[in-house]
């Protein structure tokens, strides 16, 4: 199959691949790029282990081609870190909290969170539950990642509200 | 270290040991996106492979023909089960001494089944490849049902096994049987019932569901031609017993083995067993010489790696007048599908089925169970579950529910009156086990109380009086279980799985400066053993929690062991890194003896070091005594400071919990909502509450899942129609509750640290907290059995049967 050329920016970096159309982003990510934070959990959109930034909003890459992502801007939770290479507020809040066991709907939940606290900075616990719906998690039974989201909401105002 | 203003509390604060909540050392590659699991592993020439699979519950394949297939670019072979008879892998034994067809052999018995592997250069190229292939097949009858099953006429499944009346655990009395297993005394338990004041009979059935983890299963295969080693990568639960079954089925030798669990996203049962996949890419690594990875899709997940349950349980339980119960029957068919591939310790065809006298103290028991093969996939697994303890504990629970109502007695009152006493312990069971260590009554009241189970009982009276004056449509269902768990399989003298004696085992070694490495035969899906189990050395030799490296899964290196389910990680490898941990610190007492001049027997263990008796300040830390036993000729005694142990426990441990839940139910719409959700567990030695807390918000999600929308489903032709998350149900943040954790702790007596283990307790104890919460609403107008899953319409149906719509 004929492949296209795709530019993409991810996690602030300009990178740039082939791809036959129907590659959908999350292989892109995965397997050409190498970033292999976001998972795949079922293909169908349900789970959310997939979820990436996109533009500014969170999409589940499973279920993106390549080719609608051309040029754009996508973050993973590896892009979530600090520069000086230290955990993010949100990454430290779910492992203070214990908001995770095996790991693998972490990178999605994460992402999602990052995109709902800059969407809503001061969610209610009902509003983090419905904003995190798109997200599956086998482990947790997700007391303890809306616990962790509630907290890195607080830290996330507390320190913008030190910075004014 | 040799800081002496220091408490010994402030030193045992530093390590980090048990009993602290120690945040997990796991999480700062996981919340970074780090981790690394099977689909992530990646090498140079790696080929994919993926199935084409029947479309059928019941076929004969009549032809394959891969021709269109092989000219797609990129698919560089085609597998049937021709290319793999020559080399015997056309079938594979399974886990519960039957065997299962890798790919078909002339026909297929399950919708989802394996046909052909299809290998290529990607996962594109090979799905083309499989959409390729061209199958005939012949429809056969289909039988879903495992009573129809066994009627006479019934369709003839396995015609690999014509004529076989024996098999792996018995008599076969009919072609679609499998085995009789039968515990406890059946006449005795018989004349009970007959002669008991009351009786209560019901037919409880445990619908099929599924573990299903996020990450599905998967595997790397990567046959080194020049050393001759083959290396597997995979989720597997356990790794050592992977690479014996491989050695015995190839023949490669198995130290020409090597099977790395990288990290797993989760098994809950799901990765203990042994699947097609993983022998097609072996066998397409060795035949390509190229490495070869398979990971399933979730739909090839729903459909074909491991169901769980489907047990149709139907029960007999008497009791005196004043409520003291005297008896319980049992027989379950139990519908393994079209193979046997059930993972239970060999002796156990129906796991611990027999636990389900559960925390009652029941004189006399009979349990029979008759597995059934029918055109369904094959598993059987413990999901989240000590090999059918889930099943027991629901069957009781609900048998325990109906008797109440027989009896006209409050249920949590017909409980306490029949628990075994704290003095009962160590309990010998009517159908064989004994229990180890409970205390029943005080968990009970504790839990009683912190609900205010008297305040909701009058709540509730009231809630009923508004709903017959027509002032509400929504009930109240208050869920009542107190459950015993056995777990930590188990005892070499009746545990093994295909003759590997169920023990587990943990090497440590101290390093020169003091920290160490520990290797299990464990592996951690998520519980946090890298956490844990370093705080159980910590705290046996006074090493901080933060010097101790932990590995699992690489069999090069890890101590055998039979893995992780069964809650069976902290009750046999725990026990494992103790004893291990305990050898090396009799070897540091003799050094530390030695460097301090005085007898072994006249220094004691303090906390991080050892010290003179009467002399705390003459001290040796274990630091220092782990320097000198690299740097110093010590008399009698050989240099380094290691110790491995191979763990066989002594008993099973039993873990129980009271749950108590309150629900509330629209009659009208069959929508429910979870108003609060008290678990109280007892699991002896707690050694990391904030991961115990964990596991129980998670196991009773599962049991959340499972009591109210999870099914595995199928229609009267074998179709599977709970395939996809669509159809499956996984709940969201949004459904789940919140839970109220709360413990006990009765450590167990033969435990080297008392724990008991936790991981599967909430699964087994939510699911019928949550069912009798929604038998309980409709006991008034007459509800005595309804089967799960409990989802909208089963409830709405509830309500249109007891005629509650006018």
């Amino acid at each position: 199959m004929t492949k296209m050329h795709v530019k993409l920016n991810v996690n602030g970096a300009d990178v740039e691949g082939q791809a036959e159309p129907r590659t959908l982003l999350i292989h892109f990510l995965r397997e050409t790029l190498g970033i292999t934070g976001p998972h795949i959990g079922c293909e169908t959109s349900h789970c959310g282990a997939c979820t990436v930034d996109m533009n500014g909003k969170s999409v589940k890459s499973c279920t993106v081609f390549v080719g609608q992502a051309n040029g754009a801007e996508i973050t993973t939770v590896e892009g979530l870190v600090n520069d000086d290479g230290s955990l993010g507020v949100i990454q430290e809040m779910f492992r203070e909290h214990h908001g995770l066991q095996c790991g693998f709907c972490t990178p999605g939940m994460i992402t999602r969170a990052h995109r709902l606290l800059q969407e809503n900075p001061n969610p209610t616990e009902d509003e983090v539950r419905f904003g995190i719906s798109g997200n599956l998690c086998r482990c947790t039974g997700y007391q303890n990642i809306v616990k962790a989201i509630m907290a890195a909401a607080a830290q996330m105002n507390a320190s913008k509200e030190a910075a004014e | 270290m040799n800081d002496q203003t220091m408490t010994p509390q402030e030193r045992a604060a530093g390590l980090k040991g048990m009993g602290t909540s120690r945040k997990r050392v796991e999480d700062v590659r996981f919340t970074q996106g780090k981790g690394n699991y099977v689909d992530d592993i990646k090498m140079d020439g790696m080929l994919f492979g993926d199935f084409v699979r029947s479309p059928y519950a019941h076929a004969r394949v009549t032809s394959i023909n891969a021709e269109e297939a092989l000219k797609v670019p990129g698919v560089a072979a085609v597998i049937t089960a021709k290319d793999l008879e020559p080399l015997g892998l056309h079938w594979m034994p399974t886990l519960a001494g039957d065997k299962q067809m890798v790919l078909a052999d002339g026909k297929v018995l399950f919708q989802g089944q394996e046909v052909a592997f299809v290998i290529g250069t990607d996962r594109y190229a090979v799905a083309d490849g499989v959409a390729a292939v061209e199958v005939d097949y012949e429809e056969l009858p289909v039988v879903t049902d495992p009573f129809k099953a066994l009627e006479p006429d019934a369709p003839v499944l396995r015609e690999d096994l014509a004529g076989q009346t024996e098999g792996a655990h018995g008599p076969r009395r009919h072609h679609n049987h499998i085995f009789t297993w039968e515990v406890g005394d059946k006449d005795a338990t018989e004349k009970v019932l007959a002669e008991a004041d009351v009786v209560a009979e019901e037919m409880v059935y445990y619908h099929r569901t599924h573990p299903v983890p996020l990450e599905t299963c998967g595997c790397v295969a990567s046959m080194d031609k020049v050393t001759g080693k083959l290396t597997v990568w995979g989720t597997f639960q356990a790794p050592h017993a992977v690479r014996t079954v491989a050695s015995l089925i190839s023949g490669i030798a198995e130290h020409n083995i090597r099977i790395i669990s990288p990290d797993i996203g989760g098994g809950f049962g799901n990765k203990v067993g042994v699947y097609p996949g993983y022998i097609c890419s072996i066998v397409a690594s060795i035949v390509t010489g190229k490495p070869v990875k398979w990971v399933e899709n979730r739909m090839d997940n729903l459909m074909s790696t491991a169901f769980a349950r489907d047990y149709w349980m139907k029960g007999r339980i008497s009791a005196a007048k004043d409520g003291k119960i005297t008896g319980l029957w049992c027989h379950t068919t139990a519908d393994h599908g079209g193979f046997d591939a059930c993972a239970d310790p060999t002796k156990f065809p129906a796991g611990f089925m027999s636990i389900c006298t559960g925390s009652y103290d029941i004189p006399v028991a009979y349990l029979g169970v008759d597995g059934v093969y029918t055109n369904k996939a094959p598993g059987g697994v413990a999901y989240r579950c000590s090999f059918r303890v889930t099943e027991a504990a629901y069957f009781i629970e609900r048998m325990i529910e109906v008797l109440a109502i027989k009896l006209g007695m409050d249920a949590a009152e017909l409980r306490r009156i029949n628990f075994i006493k704290p003095d009962q312990f160590p309990y010998q069971s009517a159908l064989g086990w004994e229990y180890d260590s409970g205390d029943y009554h005080t968990a009970w009241d504790k839990a009683l109380n912190a609900v205010g189970y008297a305040d909701l009982r009058a709540e509730q009276a009231q809630r009923l009086e508004d709903f017959k004056a027509g002032k509400t449509r929504k009930l109240i269902g208050i869920g009542l279980t107190h459950f015993t768990e056995i777990v930590g399989a188990g005892p070499v003298k009746n545990c093994d799985i295909l003759g590997l004696g169920m023990f587990d085992s943990c090497e440590i070694r101290i390093h020169p400066t003091g920290s160490a490495i520990a290797r299990l035969g464990t592996i951690s899906q998520g519980q946090g053993h890298a956490t844990t189990f370093a705080q159980i050395i910590a705290s046996e030799i006074g090493i901080p929690a933060d010097d101790i490296t932990l590995e699992e899964g690489d069999t090069d290196t890890a101590p055998y062991g039979l893995g992780t389910y069964g809650s069976r990680s902290t009750p046999v490898a725990g026990a494992a890194t103790a004893m291990a941990a305990r050898k090396i610190r009799a070897k540091a007492q003799m050094i530390a003896a030695y460097l301090l001049e005085v007898h072994d027997d006249d220094v004691e263990f303090d906390v991080d070091r050892f010290a003179v008796k009467g002399a705390p300040e003459r001290f040796k830390t274990m630091k220092e005594i782990a320097f000198a036993s690299y740097n110093q000729a010590i008399p009698g005694l050989e240099p380094g400071l290691e110790a491995v142990s191979y763990y066989d426990p002594p008993n099973m441990t039993f873990p129980f919990g009271a749950y108590i839940c309150v629900m509330e139910f629209d009659v009208d719409t069959g929508e429910h909502e979870v108003r609060s959700f008290y678990a109280l567990d007892d699991c002896g030695t707690r050694i990391n509450p904030m991961i115990i807390e964990g596991q129980v918000h998670g196991g009773a999600t599962e049991g959340y899942a499972i009591a109210m929308g999870q099914e595995i489903a199928y229609d009267q032709m074998g179709n599977h129609k709970t395939a996809t998350l669509m159809d499956f149900f996984v709940p969201t943040a949004w459904e789940t509750p919140s839970y109220t954790t709360d413990h006990t702790v009765t450590p167990s007596p033969h435990h080297p640290i008392g724990a008991k283990g936790v991981g599967e307790s909430p699964n087994v104890g939510s699911v019928p907290c949550f069912s009798n919460a929604v038998h309980d609403a409709f006991r008034p107008f007459g509800l005595m059995q309804s089967h799960m899953p409990h989802d909208q319409w089963r409830i709405w149906k509830i309500a249109n049967d007891l005629g509650l719509h006018g």
